[in-house]
């Protein structure tokens, strides 16, 4: 029993880590990206290829002089970043990154928590972390940092429906929210994107705007709204603001890929003739491959479509987005009634 | 009436229904942002490469030397007249005994300054130039962080005795012959003219 709790405390920091890592350089790849879709080189001064950058921009960002405005409530205002970081670090807790290794006759999963209401708790701790911009926005007693957090409070309740309601259609297939089983259910069946094609583009345009990513970054929207939600925070509570979003957009990739594309499975695994721990470890790589494909595309779009107008945001979620996912539902519910499933 | 032949009738029309879509406007977005990926990139990356400039590239001036070792510039002020930008001023001084080894002609400039942030790199004054003297070189104006320092006196402008700069790329034969011959009014001394 010791050796399972001081193995679940090892993977909790591993996962912290690699999250955390994956975020620092997802900035590194962002800018790198963005600069090569726009024909420039990007950030090639610190180290190789500017591979030290996000070391470079994190020492900026925790030498930066701390500013609190007077006006402002400071506990709140301290508040507001750490929610949000918080939140974002809580989700990587549910996600299976692997098959699990067997040593010595002792069975380690690579999961966290393995909760039978597993998407569930995603979607609440998700919900949570609009709390963090809009203690935030409103702390800073900003016109602009409130209207940011009013966006994006707006922006993040109306999409969540749609993205619960996408996940209704799945879960009616999977039959279990536990997301350890969901993934293995796609090792004997197809990756669920084939039964739920739908679903996952409302999926992943909600996962868009739940992460505040182009076209959907109204809450920031540095051209109009000076820096939304965070235009009063600076030092490393800005860093944790502009931090937790590249950890969300992480974490969303790996939802991504564990709901709908299998996970940490890949087609023809049992074909190869490997076994156990060697098998389990190539899955865990397969699977981080899956995130950063997610990612590129995530970062890819957002240096392809230009920003929403608020009130085409608005339309897109609740008068398109939540009838495609209840006619997902219907259509789901019919063709499982015919086949027999139901 | 139409020069070019691009123009476009814009037509406010509804949108069909592919259109009302966007998704394939929006796929055939990210396919061009997608080829950008793979394109050249523009960037120089200055201090390990530099920019390519053709080998008569018109930079920093240079007050030439005779073969001697004495100054050209006889201060005749045609540079000064031809310059567009007005960026030449000289002042001229008489040449004393015992410096005809430093002057070539009986009157020399005594003070000869280029103001950079003026000059627009054109080339005139190398042209005007009947003494060979002045010529555009293929070495960039460096920057600085006053004013002052961008207005180059003789101490830049000349040559070194000992380091010459070479302008054989912008004072080739056929440039030199076509600055002499007498055919052109503007060879003509005045003595030519009466000669007439």
């Amino acid at each position: 029993m010791d050796q399972i709790i001081i193995y679940k405390i090892i993977l909790c920091v591993i996962v912290f880590a690699v999250t955390l890592g994956a975020a620092a350089y997802m900035t590194w790849g962002e800018r790198k990206l963005a600069s090569w879709l726009q024909d420039r080189v990007g950030p090639n001064r610190a180290g190789p290829f500017g591979l030290l950058q996000p070391i470079a921009d994190g020492l900026k960002m925790l030498f930066k002089e701390e500013m609190i405005p007077t006006h402002s409530n400071k506990w709140l205002f301290i508040l507001g970043p750490s929610f949000f970081m918080l939140t974002a670090c809580m989700t990587g807790a549910v996600i299976p990154w692997g098959a699990g290794f067997t040593i010595d006759g002792t069975y380690f999963p690579m999961q966290i928590a393995d909760i039978n209401i597993g998407l569930l708790y995603l979607l609440g701790v998700i919900s949570i972390g609009v709390y963090g911009i809009m203690i935030g926005g409103w702390s800073s007693n900003n016109k602009f940092a409130l209207l940011g957090a009013l966006r994006a409070s707006s922006q993040m309740i109306s999409y969540e429906v749609a993205m619960g309601l996408a996940l209704i259609a799945l879960v009616m297939l999977t039959g279990t929210l536990n997301l350890g089983e969901i993934v293995a259910q796609q090792d004997a069946d197809y990756a669920y994107i084939v039964y739920q094609p739908l679903g996952f583009l409302i999926f992943l345009i909600c996962a868009f705007a739940e992460t505040n990513r182009a076209p959907f970054d109204l809450p920031e929207s540095e051209s109009e709204l000076v820096g939304g939600f965070h235009t009063e925070y600076s030092s490393m509570k800005l860093g944790f603001f502009l931090f937790a979003e590249y950890i969300n957009m992480f974490i969303s990739s790996a939802v991504m890929a564990s709901l709908y594309f299998g996970g940490y499975n890949f087609p023809f695994q049992h074909e190869l003739g490997l076994e156990g721990n060697l098998l389990s470890a190539i899955q865990t790589a397969v699977f981080l491959g899956k995130i950063l494909i997610f990612i590129f595309i995530f970062m890819w779009v957002r240096w392809t479509l230009p920003r929403f107008r608020y009130d085409q945001l608005m339309n897109l979620g609740w008068k398109v987005l939540l009838p495609l996912a209840i006619f997902n539902i219907f259509i789901t519910g019919l063709v499982m009634y015919f086949t027999g499933k139901l | 009436m139409s020069l070019t032949n691009r123009s476009k009738v814009v037509a406010k029309k509804e949108l069909t229904l592919m259109e009302s879509l966007y998704l394939p406007a929006i796929f055939k977005g990210m396919a061009i942002t997608l080829s950008h990926l793979f394109k050249r990139k523009a960037t120089i990356k200055y201090p390990e490469q530099t920019r390519e400039i053709a080998p008569v590239y018109r930079g920093q001036h240079v007050l030439k030397r005779d073969e001697a070792g004495a100054e050209r510039c006889t201060a005749c002020g045609l540079c000064a007249v031809a310059c567009p930008a007005e960026a030449i001023t000289m002042e001229a001084a008489e040449r004393n005994k015992g410096e005809e080894s430093l002057y070539r002609e009986e009157k020399y400039a005594k003070i000869y300054e280029i103001n950079m942030l003026r000059c627009i790199f054109c080339g005139l004054c190398e042209e005007a130039c009947p003494k060979e003297a002045i010529f555009l070189t293929d070495r960039i104006v460096p920057s600085s962080f006053t004013r002052g320092e961008e207005v180059f006196g003789k101490s830049i402008l000349v040559e070194d005795v000992n380091e010459r700069v070479d302008v054989t790329k912008r004072q080739t034969p056929d440039v030199l012959s076509f600055k002499q011959d007498k055919k052109h009014a503007h060879n003509q001394t005045f003595q030519d003219r009466l000669k007439q």
